[in-house]
Formats: C-alpha cells, sequence, structure tokens
C-alpha cells in the first residue's frame, strides 16, 4: 500500500508530535480511507474528531474525494482566524 | 482585489486608501483585535498560525467572491500571523463602493467567510503562562462537507 505524507497543524501537529504525518493508504484511497488510517496512528490517533477536514492541493475536499496524485495532503483542525 | 498573510503590523490607514476613489460613496473598514479575555480568562497575547500556502489561496477565493458578489474591486484584506500583544490587529478587511450598503455587507461578507474557512489557528496566552489553542466555535462535522461543496462551487460563482 502506498504511503501518503499528511501535513498536520495546531492542535492535530501537537497531537500527532509532528508536523506530517506518514500512513499507508488504499492505492484507490479517499479522504475517508486516509482518515480511517489516521485514526489507527498510535499517537494521536484516538484524539481525531467524527469528521476531522481534509484539504487536497490546498483545497477542502469531500469524503469520497481521491487523495492520492493530486498534490500536497493535510488535515486541517477546526479553524479559528481573525 | 488584494489579500495578503503578513507577518508585520498591518496599517489600516493604507488598506482605506487603497481601496478610496472617487467614484465610491463609502469606504467601510474592519479591524480584529487581540481581546484581554476570553471564556471568563485574562489572556496576554495570541499566537497566530495559518497553512500559508492555503490560506492564502482561500482568502484570494474570498475576496473574488465578494467582488463578484457585491460588485466592486475595491476590496482588500490582510491577515496577520505571529504573536500578537492585546490591542494589536490580527485582521483588516477596506471595501470601497458607490454604495453605503454593499461596502457594508461585503465587510462583513469576507470576515465572516474568513472565519468559516481560512486555515488560520489561534493560540492565547493566558495571565497564568498557560496557552492553548482555541477551539472553533462550530464544529469541523458541522462544516466539513458544506465547504468541500462550497469550494467546488467557488470559482465564477454568482451572487
Amino acid at each position: 500500500m502506498p504511503l501518503l505524507d499528511v501535513l498536520l497543524f495546531a492542535s492535530y501537529a501537537e497531537a500527532f508530535g509532528a508536523p506530517t504525518v506518514a500512513v499507508e493508504v488504499p492505492d484507490d484511497a479517499t479522504v475517508a480511507d486516509l482518515v480511517a488510517a489516521l485514526r489507527t496512528h498510535p499517537v494521536g490517533g484516538a484524539t481525531l474528531p467524527a469528521r476531522p477536514l481534509v484539504a487536497v492541493d490546498r483545497a477542502y475536499a469531500a469524503a469520497g474525494d481521491p487523495v492520492l496524485g493530486r498534490g500536497e495532503v493535510a488535515l486541517i483542525p477546526p479553524v479559528a482566524g481573525g | 482585489m488584494r489579500h495578503a498573510i503578513v507577518h508585520r503590523p498591518i496599517d489600516v490607514a493604507a488598506l482605506l486608501a487603497e481601496v478610496t476613489a472617487p467614484g465610491n460613496g463609502a469606504e467601510a473598514c474592519f479591524v480584529g483585535t487581540v481581546r484581554e479575555h476570553n471564556e471568563g480568562r485574562a489572556v496576554t497575547g495570541i499566537d497566530y498560525d495559518a497553512y500559508g500556502d492555503m490560506a492564502e489561496a482561500e482568502l484570494g477565493r474570498i475576496v473574488r467572491e465578494a467582488a463578484a458578489r457585491y460588485g466592486t474591486t475595491g476590496v482588500v484584506v490582510e491577515h496577520r500571523l505571529g504573536t500578537l500583544a492585546v490591542g494589536e490587529a490580527s485582521v483588516a478587511i477596506a471595501v470601497g463602493h458607490a454604495r453605503r450598503a454593499p461596502a457594508l455587507d461585503a465587510v462583513r461578507f469576507v470576515i465572516e467567510e474568513l472565519k468559516r474557512r481560512v486555515p488560520i489557528w489561534k493560540r492565547e496566552h493566558y495571565a497564568d503562562g498557560t496557552r492553548a489553542w482555541v477551539e472553533a466555535t462550530t464544529s469541523a462535522a458541522a462544516v466539513g462537507a458544506e465547504l468541500a461543496h462550497d469550494d467546488d462551487a467557488a470559482e465564477g460563482d454568482d451572487p
């Protein structure tokens, strides 16, 4: 299974203890598959909310969107700008 | 139209000057500042962090949507990152328009969309020396699917 590098920020980076995490995902992985894989990560995985936001190629992605070969993938904590 | 993520103090007067034009009847402005208290705790400062490249992209989408929706190209927004003290401006928006109502509405649209969509996070410093990431008022689950759809429809969206 391919290894996918995922960017982490703010509270998620703190929970996972790093600014990026590499996870194994299926060849046809979707956002939902990625989140399921992240949940099993020994450090921080269990702290993720029910439906964390994911961005692919710097735009928000839906649960069924593919994540491989489409650019940068990031896990987005609840935003709090302003 | 202009948008920027900056690492220096925001010059609000410069933003207003940027959208001022002879055809305008109004220049409207919003400035967000660091408040000395939150949820009953004394706050001494805030660290602003962002997914920089995506924050730039999302801010750009919001500015273009505001311009199309309210009929003006006079829309500028800056959001500051780094450690800010109480009273400092974290965000400023200025809109110039022929009429005051759409000028005010456009400013409101930009700040509300920014708070909902732009990947920026803040960590408050408290008077007792502790720090904590601020949780958004709306849950990720509630806005997740909606945001993904927003982005699909964002380009060339009409009012």
